[in-house]
């Protein structure tokens, strides 16, 4: 719920109405309570990234930009934030088309299996990346031997599983999107003289756009941030920048991960932001 | 424009029978109504028509060319749907260009059709909104523009009032009506509202469960009705089971004689005696012949309702102008005794329903 909605739902004259005014000030708090929730470490990760001393502790020594230059200067980094946006595009590149396409049946089509294909692409929803990464990864080992070529570590490998990992959410966005259709309109097309591919073009595609919008920054997202199942299918040379940050907290632990973090939550916030302007991304999700 | 035939189409879904071998012409420039309750198939008649559901068997002819199997987006009908269905990502203007630009119309040309056709419907202002920034009413009138902008040979409206509140129903009813009979449009309007079909149609199709039950103006409809469902679906009608006792008269179940004069057409099923509600005087006392005892009355404004029990068990219901200065239906209270007087050729002994 956006935060808008939920503003007015606090402010509500009903709320009001019905509720006494303890149990409206008890609301109140609760909705206080999870948006802290919600941006306390965000918060908390961006001012540590300025924070001069090594070693976390507060109060602060003093602010500055020394983690930032840090960040930048460690290859890993640079090279991680390349690779995860390329990895990113391609799975959002390969990954929509493909979820659309499995989509439209699902909603527009009656055939016996349609229930199980439902419950089996939101699967990897529900499941933890780690299983699913052992999985692809075992499936890949057995690939491998017959196909006798490299697929884990490879980035094909790597954007093949990121696209499984991705076409669920692009699923659910775009059923939900096609769901509110009304199949007149695109009946009332056929009618003027429109052929079905006309009808698809000129209706059904325009008309599934926020759908199709969010899912691609979903499915940027999802893979941009993917750890743990990126984890076991990175191969040298082809770190992500998750995995390049974990790495690095393997050794060291300074406040350059929370500079790293803090450039990825402006990254994705801004993508968030530029989405917002297409579509309310608050209605659809 | 042209004249459309629809011929024994059926339609079956699964197991059952929406559409059973329905027959019927559209001549050219007329309006025709698809009138029967809900669920009867109506509009699974018409979405055949349109192209949007395969028949199961019978076929269509459009202008004289057999259209059963032709798809949709070529058929060249203007079908107005009953969500108006308008595309959302598009002005008024987009919405009515539409078709032309399907059917190749350049831009430049298509300008003074739009234009046209939302004039037609007295829109012309509203050319640069979305639908969603318009009222009911006036999407109604888009939609209505945007099927007639491409000149169909046939003009479809699936229940195009159901969705406006009364006073804005009689208005675009009106609309409908004098467009139609303006440009000279083959029409078939779908509707379960009566007062709809009897004021639009130059004819009606009465359906039920499928199946066509009568043909006919609205006149015939309802003065001659071939059984005891188009009676009722077409106006209030009093019917009461009764036999066929000799030429003048009838007998109630409930062992009554009724006067009703024999018809040459009569049927041998006929087994309802339907009078209607205007076509019988009331008035007080036991003097006429039928005689009843008054159980409610009902004002209505320019009319009042009575409600009659005649013998034990049988009711019927008379309308009369309401009565004002001294008539003696003024006086007449709730269980005084009335009698009842109507014209020998005014009730119809007629079938349940009738077999074709
Ligand atoms: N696509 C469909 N699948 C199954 N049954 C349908 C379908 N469309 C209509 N029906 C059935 O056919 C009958 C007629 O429906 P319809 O033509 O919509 O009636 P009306 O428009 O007169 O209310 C109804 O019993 C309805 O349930
Ligand atoms: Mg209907």
């Amino acid at each position: 719920m956006s935060e808008e909605a939920l503003r007015g739902l606090v402010s509500s004259r009903s709320m009001s109405r019905g509720f006494p005014r303890l149990g409206r000030f008890i609301f109140a708090e609760c909705v206080a309570g999870a948006y802290l929730l919600v941006f306390a470490p965000v918060a908390m990760i961006v001012l540590i990234s300025f924070f001069a001393q090594e070693i976390v502790s507060f109060p602060a020594n003093g602010l500055t930009l020394h983690w930032y230059a840090n960040a930048w200067a460690r290859p890993e980094f640079s090279r991680g934030l390349l690779t995860s946006v390329q990895v990113a595009m391609a799975t959002t590149a390969i990954g929509v088309p493909l979820g659309v396409a499995a989509a439209i049946p699902l909603v527009r089509s009656r055939f016996p299996a349609k229930a199980g294909i439902n419950v089996l692409l939101l699967a990897p929803l529900a499941l933890p990346g780690v299983v699913t990464g052992a999985g692809i990864y075992m499936m890949y080992v057995a690939a491998e031997n017959v196909l006798d070529t490299d697929i884990k570590g490879t980035m094909v490998g790597l954007v093949a599983a990121h696209t499984m990992l991705t076409i669920p959410w692009t699923v659910r966005l775009v059923v939900a999107s096609l769901q509110g259709l009304d199949e007149a309109i695109e009946e009332a097309a056929a009618n003027l003289g429109a052929g079905p591919f006309t009808v698809f073009r000129r209706i059904t595609l325009p008309m599934m756009r926020p759908g199709i919008v969010a899912a691609a920054m979903f499915s940027f997202i999802q893979s941009f941030e993917n750890l743990d199942l990126t984890l076991l299918l990175v191969g040298p040379g082809r770190i992500t920048l998750p995995v390049a940050m974990l790495n690095y907290l393997e050794f060291r632990m300074d406040p350059t991960l929370a500079a790293v973090a803090t450039a990825q939550i402006v990254l994705v916030g801004a993508l968030m932001l530029v989405t917002d302007r297409f579509v309310k991304l608050s209605r659809i999700v | 424009m042209a004249k459309l035939t629809v011929e024994r189409l059926k339609k079956q879904f699964g197991t059952s029978i929406a559409v059973d071998e329905l027959t019927l012409e559209v001549a050219q420039g007329e309006m025709v109504a698809l009138l029967g309750p809900s669920g009867c198939g109506k509009t699974t008649t018409l979405r055949m028509i349109a192209g949007f559901v395969a028949p199961t068997s019978g076929r269509m002819l459009l202008g004289g060319n057999d259209i059963t199997r032709v798809p949709p987006h070529v058929r060249e009908t203007g079908l107005v749907f009953q969500s108006y269905a308008l595309f959302p990502h598009m002005t008024v203007a987009e919405n009515v260009g539409f078709g032309l630009e399907m059917r190749g119309v350049s831009r430049a040309q298509r300008g003074p059709l739009i234009a046209e056709a939302l004039g037609l419907v007295r829109l012309s202002h509203l050319a640069d909104r979305f639908p969603k920034q318009m009222s009911g009413g006036q999407q109604q009138r888009v939609a209505l523009a945007r099927a007639l902008a491409i000149s169909p040979k046939l003009f479809l409206l699936d229940e195009p009032l159901s969705n406006l509140d009364a006073k804005l129903r009689a208005e675009v009813r009106t609309e409908i009506r004098s467009l139609q009979q303006r440009l000279g449009l083959t029409t078939l309007i779908v509707t379960h509202d009566r007062e709809e079909a009897l004021t639009m149609a130059d004819r009606l199709v009465v359906m039920e469960g499928g199946r066509v039950r009568q043909v006919g103006s609205a006149r015939e409809l309802y003065e001659e009705p071939r059984d005891a469902f188009v009676a009722e679906f077409v106006g209030r009608c009093n019917l009461l089971p009764a036999t066929r006792e000799d030429d003048e008269r009838v007998r109630t179940r409930g062992g009554l004689l009724l006067s009703s004069r024999r018809r040459a057409d009569e049927s041998s099923s006929a087994s309802t005696l339907a009078i209607r509600p205007e076509r019988i005087a009331i008035e007080p006392g036991h003097h006429a012949e039928i005689k009843g005892q008054l159980e409610a009355v009902t004002y209505l404004g320019a009319h009042t309702e009575y409600q009659v029990l005649l013998g034990e068990s049988e009711r019927v219901v008379v309308t009369r102008p309401t009565p004002v200065r001294d008539d003696p239906m003024l006086s007449v209270r709730t269980n005084d005794p009335v009698s009842l007087t109507w014209d020998t050729e005014a009730p119809r002994l007629i079938p349940e329903t009738a077999k074709d």
